[in-house]
């Protein structure tokens, strides 16, 4: 399988702190890599490295490397054309103070995008793919702020989707939905997965097991296990920490 | 059936004595304000007129109206607000919005706290100094916007730097997220939100300006002109410093004279205010998070 992502000898040392030590992985195009682990592990830090938002923290020491299709990301004095590539849904919603529709045409029309035509495309395909449409598709031009804890996560999700990324990176993407819509934005995940690589953190175990082709138990800024998920929640883990974890024994 | 305890009715009785207290406290505050516009409007009734707002004064001060200082107040305003409000704007974005949190931006800070604190005739001095001597403008209308506009950068400064600091950091990481740069997150995100508070900022500083006397004092303010300012490189008149002048120093001005002209200076400023608070409503309603 093509190796959309190496990460290289990844550490970040976040205010004298080891955030992530040594990290090593290789993600593969068009899988579902899912990232379990307790609170605090790096887990969000290692998200944020991918798309180079780390670069806002200034307290933070990034070293090593992460190649995306070979291609050093930090090669790039400019990190906007990155973030396009790498899309990032942040665990809590963010609808920005303007309209749905503006929202969700913020990336294309920061990139420079001016038809009205084609921005009315990207915000219905992708407000469909975030299983939002029907919802709004009556008041596409009121306040996006107006709209529930819910549905503004699913805005966020289709406004990372809008920038067309080759990479999209969830954070906890669930934590403020529903358990029916989590089941419709899952659905459109597997969707996606034909077309893009997805890296997603989850608390929920269960969702890691369904969604993901491979897992990765990451605990205090080290991956315990990186394995097919057939094989990770068949018991076949290095460190039986993962498999403590996995039952609920611990974290 | 419930019935209250002594200790609930006092809490109640109690809460609403407070509650009075707040109130007549408040209301008290307001009294001055309204007792000052109306002891100046029965002052100032015998001279007010649509003569006394269009009319130059005549007879060394002693009569006529108060046109040229009106003219002179508005030139004031106006350059001064020119030249500090894009300064102070673009120094509170690069302060909010770019600059490490070193040494050098803390100190920078404090110089901005200690400006704002500097007494308006250390002000004027240095404008004499700086723009009317140094920079050879002479005693004019641009050195004493000049004077007033310095005067003004760190009140400018420090409303837009809060108001840009109240705008959500969720917002601009949101906005980074996606591939925007820095200076669209700003101009696209940032700004539109922070507007309200930057305004505010501004228009209070024109009401601070309309009403300085001693800033431009020595810079480009006039006793008396025959004529109305020309260009910004004349000398021109103002309310403030007008209304020091008849009060003080000239003899023979009718008692109402100063009066009018004070509930004058006092409705100009009112209004600015007013115009403030309207626009903040205005862009509180367009846009709300």
């Amino acid at each position: 399988m093509n190796k959309k992502i190496q990460i290289k000898n990844l550490s970040v040392n976040y205010g004298g702190k080891d955030v992530i030590k040594n990290l090593n992985i290789d993600v593969y195009e068009n899988e579902v890599l899912a990232i379990i682990g307790p609170a605090n592990s790096g887990k969000s830090t290692f998200l944020r490295c991918l798309n180079r938002m780390i670069d806002f923290n200034k307290d933070a020491r990034v070293s090593g490397e992460i190649l995306l299709d070979g291609q050093n990301i930090y090669d790039d004095e400019d990190s906007t054309f990155l973030r396009r590539r790498v899309g990032m849904v942040s665990p809590l919603p963010v609808g920005l103070p303007m309209t749905i529709k503006e929202n969700v045409t913020y990336a294309p029309r920061m990139a420079g995008c001016k038809d009205n035509a084609e921005l009315d495309a990207i915000m219905e395909d992708c407000l469909n793919k975030a299983a939002l449409w029907d919802e709004v598709k009556d008041r596409l031009h009121t306040l996006a702020t107006k709209l529930s804890g819910g549905q503004q996560q699913r805005l966020t999700i289709a406004r990372a989707l809008s920038h067309h990324p080759e990479i999209l990176c969830l954070d906890e993407f669930s934590i403020a939905i529903d358990p029916v819509t989590t089941m419709k934005i899952e659905a459109v995940l597997q969707e996606l997965k034909k077309d893009i690589t997805i890296i997603m953190v989850t608390n929920v175990i269960n969702q890691a097991k369904r969604l993901g082709d491979r897992t990765a138990m990451m605990l205090h800024g080290e991956i315990l296990d990186l394995d097919d998920n057939n094989r990770l929640f068949s018991g076949h883990v290095k460190d039986p920490r993962t498999k403590d974890y996995i039952e609920g024994l611990f974290g | 059936m419930f019935r209250p305890s002594s200790h609930l009715i006092n809490k109640e009785i109690k809460e609403k004595k407070f509650k009075n207290l707040l109130s007549s406290i408040t209301f008290f505050l307001f009294l001055p304000a309204l007792i000052i516009i109306l002891w100046l409007a029965i002052k100032g009734s015998p001279v007010l007129s649509w003569d006394f707002l269009t009319q130059d004064p005549i007879n060394g001060m002693t009569a006529g109206g108060i046109f040229p200082t009106i003219v002179g107040t508005f030139w004031l305003v106006v350059l001064s607000v020119l030249v500090s409000c894009p300064l102070g704007v673009i120094a509170a974005i690069y302060l909010s919005e770019y600059a490490a949190d070193n040494t050098l931006t803390r100190i920078i800070r404090l110089a901005i706290l200690n400006l704002a604190g500097v007494p308006s005739i250390v002000h004027a001095l240095f404008g004499l100094g700086a723009f009317v001597l140094f920079m050879k403008m002479g005693t004019s209308i641009l050195a004493a916007s000049f004077t007033l506009a310095v005067m003004n950068l760190p009140v400018i400064i420090t409303s837009t730097l809060e108001s840009l600091k109240a705008v959500p950091h969720s917002y601009r990481e949101a906005s980074w997220n996606v591939g925007a740069s820095k200076l669209q997150t700003i101009r696209y995100i940032v700004l539109p939100n922070s507007i309200p508070g930057i305004l505010t900022g501004v228009v209070f500083s024109v009401g601070r300006s309309a009403g300085e006397t001693a800033a431009i004092l020595f810079t480009g303010v006039a006793f008396y002109l025959p004529f109305l300012p020309r260009s910004v490189f004349d000398q021109c008149m103002s309310l403030s410093m007008h209304l020091f002048t008849i009060s003080t120093q000239v003899v023979g001005v009718p008692d109402a004279y100063p009066y009018a002209t004070a509930l004058v200076l006092i409705l100009l400023i009112l209004s600015v205010n007013s115009i403030a608070v309207i626009l903040r409503s205005y862009f509180r309603t367009k846009r709300k998070w």
